[in-house]
């Protein structure tokens, strides 16, 4: 699944960033990457997310989460 | 000890840098650019004690990779340049994030000094962080200053006349728990009391490998083990300039692995020293369930904007009146004393109705600036502004643009200088052309005077209502050129940039910096009264009172009648077909105040935004033939005309483009023609 399909309120695990290298880039030097804890704080209508990673929240467009692939956290 | 020391300013975007780097060089800047591409260098000299320091400030970067310009610039810097000392500035409120960058710069292994800026925000937020334990963990000095109340920046500067020595005993005391206890440590040689980041036993030994090899090679070499680490990153331009063989040790990328490791060290420290963090980020959550829910999001970001005009016209409007005693004071006072030393009436005429006029007509209009400015402050301060970004992303979608593009839009509505700099932060430059070119439309406060002196002069009780328009008016004439360009670009394959932003945590705005914020607007608006206002209205009095047979008796004789003139066979179709209004107009891209100013010259009235001012107004411009329609008419061309001549400075200098500025200024001036025509002659017909 991928962060888009997050369910809010839920922790996940993210597997993989399937996304263009400048904002892989980014999101690394966030500290968002293979094996990084998330957890889906909100989403609007279009599919954009909110969530917390490494104490920060980050907003980021639908097409950005439909990239980022996660698993949940048991 | 070199006679002067280079000091190199890296951070985070947004983590005051720029502020620090400013309270020490103040206005005496050298601002160039960086060798091969367009990012400024920024330089500055300052003089602490005996010592002579050379301050450049970097460009904010998340981290040290090569990717991005700004990274690949800032590591150049530091590498090859000869910095002498690091100021790595961090904030304080979001270390966890602005420590990532920290730690890629002790590697480095140039002395690093960080500045914990924003100390302010952390104690108004109630945690506390371990100012002990924090230098000890990183091995490296660490000074709390406050960019904006200029505190500790003496202090800072001291340890960087005592830290560029690199060869400085560290005394470093941590332990990497989360990767084994340092019992647990077992790779070959122990590193703990060397290093910064430990990293584990697998990727120390490797580093200690590849090391080893380096010095091989080249004994020489400085900083082995950083390039060792990016060796294993697989980092391209190190790969390039080190063609090492690693078969063996690094047969794949261990980037992943040492960013993790990295940020579980920055877990480690941000759990020891940051006390009390988790109950105010539990606040946050609460306030953005409500303030970003998904339906009640936009209805109550509209509904504030809403408050925020509707303050800024009623309840500045409600203190006006005590400016406008003193200015009739004033005016009278003045009367007096140059009739009194029998001053000629020209002088008295240029001083009364030209400068008094002029300059004391816009300052009537400070309270409401004042408000507009107080409401902006309060929604950046508070956290809100980058809600904003995610609230209207979906509607900033549908024309092309991301939700960040509407930071610099909302700014907009306070003044295009910051607005248009504000536009920055954007990475894609088609975004930031799209978001600078539409900026302007946004109606900024200088229009205020406008609107507040037409509306109210013609429209009666809906007066607020006719200034309100101006807001929505341009929204949409910017919204729809946005579209427009969207639907050009897409043709040509411009795919959507998607939102990217980070969401920082509430806190109750602090009086004090809300204060400064406002205070240097209010002090940009009496500056601006004092200088170009200023002479602007020397300016107009003069072209308005002397004509090409020297004094003239009636103004339209004066050279001003001539120039405006020339414009009125373009400006009648919009209803602004009069000589008086072309003079204002062209004036008024002086800065846009001045349109007022110069109907107060014009027309010789002194108080021109008091009940009486506004009346005689009246009474002069109806037998004109000018009435509410063609109000309207002015208020909607002055909302899109040509922003000022400042605007149109730092939208050529953020364009970086001829072609681009003067599209920019013709679009705006067609656009604005337009609009005001089409309203007119739709008034015409309907009315």
């Amino acid at each position: 699944m991928t962060l888009r399909d997050a369910q809010i309120g839920q922790n996940y695990i993210v597997k993989e960033l399937n996304l263009e290298q400048v904002i892989k880039r980014r999101l690394e030097a966030l500290g968002l990457i293979h094996g990084t804890k998330v957890q889906l704080l909100n989403q609007n209508r279009k599919g954009d997310v909110v969530f917390k990673v490494r104490g920060t929240r980050l907003a980021i467009g639908d097409r950005i989460a439909a990239s980022i692939f996660i698993e949940e956290v048991a | 000890m070199k006679d002067e020391l280079q000091v190199g300013f890296v951070g985070n975007p947004n983590c005051g840098k720029t502020t620090l780097f400013n309270a020490y060089t103040g206005a005496k800047l050298k601002v160039a650019n960086w060798p091969g591409v367009t990012v400024d260098k920024k330089e500055g000299a300052m003089k602490y004690h005996n010592h002579k320091f050379r301050l450049v400030d970097l460009p904010g970067t998340y981290s040290l990779t090569s990717y991005s310009m700004e990274e690949k610039l800032t590591r150049q810097y530091i590498l090859e340049d000869d910095v002498d000392v690091i100021i790595d500035v961090v904030d304080a409120s979001n270390l966890e994030r602005n420590l990532y960058l920290t730690l890629q710069l002790i590697e480095l292994g140039k002395p690093v000094i960080l500045a914990l800026n924003m100390m302010d925000i952390v104690e108004e937020r109630g945690m506390e962080i371990d100012l002990h334990r924090l230098p000890e963990m990183l091995g490296i000095p660490v000074i709390p200053v406050s960019a904006r109340k200029k505190k500790g920046l003496d202090i800072l500067m001291h340890a960087v006349a005592h830290h560029n020595d690199k060869t400085l005993d560290k005394n470093l005391e941590h332990h990497h728990h989360v990767m084994g206890s340092i019992k647990g440590s077992a790779h070959l040689k122990k590193h703990h009391k060397e290093f910064t980041v430990v990293y584990s036993n697998e990727i120390e030994d490797k580093i200690d490998l590849i090391s080893e090899r380096l010095l091989a090679a080249n004994p020489e070499l400085e900083n082995v083990r950083w390039i060792a680490i990016k060796l294993l990153e697989w980092d391209e331009e190190i790969r390039k300039k080190y063609p090492l063989d690693l078969a063996g040790i690094a047969d794949r990328s261990y980037e992943t692995d040492i960013i993790n490791q990295k940020y579980d060290f920055i877990e480690e420290i941000i759990e020891e020293v940051v006390v009390n963090r988790n109950r105010k980020a539990a606040a946050t959550d609460k306030i953005d369930q409500l303030l970003t829910n998904r339906f009640l999001g936009m209805p109550i970001f509209f509904g504030v904007m809403a408050l925020i005009f509707f303050l800024t016209f009623s309840v500045g409007d409600a203190l006006k009146g005590v400016f406008e005693t003193l200015l009739e004071a004033l005016s009278n006072a003045v009367l007096n004393f140059l009739a009194a030393t029998g001053v000629g009436d020209l002088l008295t005429s240029l001083i009364v109705d030209g400068i008094i006029a002029g300059v004391g007509g816009i300052l009537t209009f400070l309270p409401n600036i004042f408000i507009l400015f107080l409401a902006l402050a309060f929604l950046e301060d508070s956290g809100y502004m980058a809600r904003v970004a995610y609230i209207m992303d979906g509607l900033m979608s549908k024309i092309g643009l991301s939700g960040r593009s509407f930071i610099p839009m909302l700014l907009g509505f306070g003044c295009s200088v910051p607005a248009v700099m504000a536009s920055r932060t954007l990475e894609n430059p088609k975004d930031r052309r799209r978001t600078i070119f539409i900026t302007p439309f946004m109606s900024c406060s200088a229009k205020i005077p406008v609107y507040v002196l037409f509306a109210g002069m013609f429209f009666g009780k809906y007066a607020s209502l006719a200034a309100f328009s101006m807001y929505v008016i341009g929204l949409v004439v910017g919204v729809l050129s946005a579209f427009i360009m969207h639907l050009f670009e897409k043709k040509k394959g411009h795919a959507i940039n998607n939102l990217l932003i980070e969401l920082p945590e509430y806190k109750a705005p602090n009086a004090r910096s809300i204060l400064i914020y406002v205070w240097d607007k209010v002090k940009d608006y009496l500056t601006k009264a004092g200088t170009t206002i200023f002479i602007a209205s020397i300016v107009i009095w003069f072209i308005l009172n002397i004509g090409p047979n020297g004094m003239v008796e009636d103004m339209s004789d004066s050279y001003g009648a001539i120039i405006g003139r020339l414009l009125t066979p373009i400006l009648t179709p919009a209803g602004l077909g009069m000589w008086q209004i072309g003079v204002s107009l062209i004036s008024g891209i002086a800065a846009k105040e001045i349109v007022v100013s110069s109907f107060s010259v014009l027309f010789g009235i002194a108080n021109i935004n008091s009940a009486e001012g506004m009346s005689s107004l009246v009474q002069i411009l109806k037998p004109l033939g000018f009435g509410a329609l063609n109000a309207y008419a002015l208020m909607i061309f002055t909302l899109l005309y040509t922003p000022c001549a400042a605007a149109m400075g730092v939208i050529a200098r953020e364009l970086k483009s001829i072609k681009w500025t003067l599209f920019t200024f013709f679009f705006q001036l067609g656009i604005a023609w337009f609009a005001a025509t089409l309203v007119y002659q739709l008034g015409l017909l309907f009315l």
